[in-house]
């Protein structure tokens, strides 16, 4: 985020990024006392997107899973890949902590991870790696052009970098989470920034309807 | 070359001996390493090193993997991308932390999955500003593939 504001103000002049932040403060409060009556998201609020409309891949155990499969809970759907050392595991284990956090309502939220490294992440990888975090999380994966397809769908960006050998490539890959609410209906994207408790808060609200 | 002159280079080498002694003081604290379960063929190791006088991580070696190399993730325009670095620069007095969201030590081909509980003999590579090298080896403690930063902001885990 910080990076994101320098960059915003595209340059080090203290004055002028004391100004950038006194402004982004009071947009902050305008959208504040604008918001009181419906639900401030903590997520970006993607309501009525026409992209990430669903998805149809096999889980680790082979059985196609579509997002209607998961009607009636709150999806929470993330594209990553094992051999990943930080942002994954990293969204992974946030959002353990945000079934956690549910308690009893923890089985009305449905993980769902879909790689974007199929020739490496193969399905029993997937069925050892993604209950890991959770024994409810599920790992999809489709053939390499399904996979493109469903990224594709959802705007999602992944771009395979060459490493020193040819299977220690990794990839580059934006790092959003998309939450439907229990209609099946793409609501929100979080960033990875999000801590877990405000992820958490966005969940419970969505449940709520 | 006159005598002064002399002395004088003389009295700087005697000066940079004393400070190549005082410049061993690299101290690594905390060196953990992400379990991975069977299949997984990379992961990440984690640390916080301080060191005296500055110096830089230039490279890594373990036993454990067939490629080690030292990795900088950057998260742009919400795209987490990953890239293998020459070196880490660590100033004088000011420790560096590798941690989920920035540095890692990544271990590539693991010759087997690391089970949590396991140590991983890590030997890092510093480069001093005079160009002299030195190598620590740590003993990484292995955590659950599911292990969060161990200062990580906003983790209920923490919080509690």
């Amino acid at each position: 985020m910080a990076r994101g504001l320098r960059n915003a103000g595209g340059q080090s002049d203290p004055m002028r990024r004391r100004r950038l932040l006194i402004a982004t403060g009071a947009a902050g409060l305008l959208v504040a006392c604008g918001e009181q009556k419906k639900a401030a998201f903590n997520s970006i609020d993607v309501t009525g997107a026409s992209f990430g409309q669903g998805f149809s891949l096999p889980d680790f155990n082979g059985q196609v899973r579509t997002l209607a499969d998961y009607k009636g809970k709150v999806v929470a759907l993330f594209f990553g890949f094992t051999q990943c050392p930080d942002a994954c595991p990293t969204a992974l284990l946030k959002l353990s902590e945000v079934a956690k956090s549910l308690g009893p309502d923890a089985d009305r939220l449905q993980v769902v991870f879909i790689t974007i490294d199929p020739e490496r992440d193969t399905p029993e990888l997937l069925k050892n790696y993604v209950p890991a975090f959770n024994p409810a999380f599920i790992g999809l994966r489709g053939t390499v052009e399904q996979t493109a397809e469903v990224a594709k769908a959802y705007k999602a960006y992944y771009n395979k970098v060459k490493g020193s050998t040819p299977a220690s490539y990794t990839i580059d890959h934006s790092t959003f989470t998309y939450l439907y609410d229990p209609q099946g209906r793409l609501r929100l994207m979080a960033r990875h920034e999000i801590d877990a408790g405000a992820l958490a808060a966005d969940v419970k609200a969505l449940l709520r309807g | 070359m006159s005598i002064p002159v002399l002395f004088r280079s003389c009295a700087s080498t005697a000066l940079l001996l004393i400070s190549a002694a005082a410049f061993a003081q690299i101290s690594i604290t905390e060196p953990w390493v992400r379990g991975t379960v069977p299949g997984m063929k990379a992961t990440g190791a984690f640390m916080q090193i301080a060191s005296k006088s500055d110096t830089r991580l230039v490279a890594a070696a373990s036993p454990a993997a067939k490629v080690v190399e030292v990795h900088e993730m950057t998260m742009v325009d919400n795209v987490m991308r990953m890239r293998e670095i020459k070196a880490i620069p660590v100033a004088a007095g000011k420790p560096v932390e590798l941690r989920p969201g920035g540095f890692h030590v990544m271990l590539i081909d693991l010759v087997k999955p690391l089970e949590k509980g396991a140590t991983v003999p890590i030997t890092l590579t510093f480069e001093g500003r005079d160009g002299k090298r030195e190598t620590v080896t740590v003993k990484a403690e292995v955590r659950e593939l599911a292990a969060g930063a161990p200062k990580g902001h906003g983790s209920m885990h923490q919080a509690k």
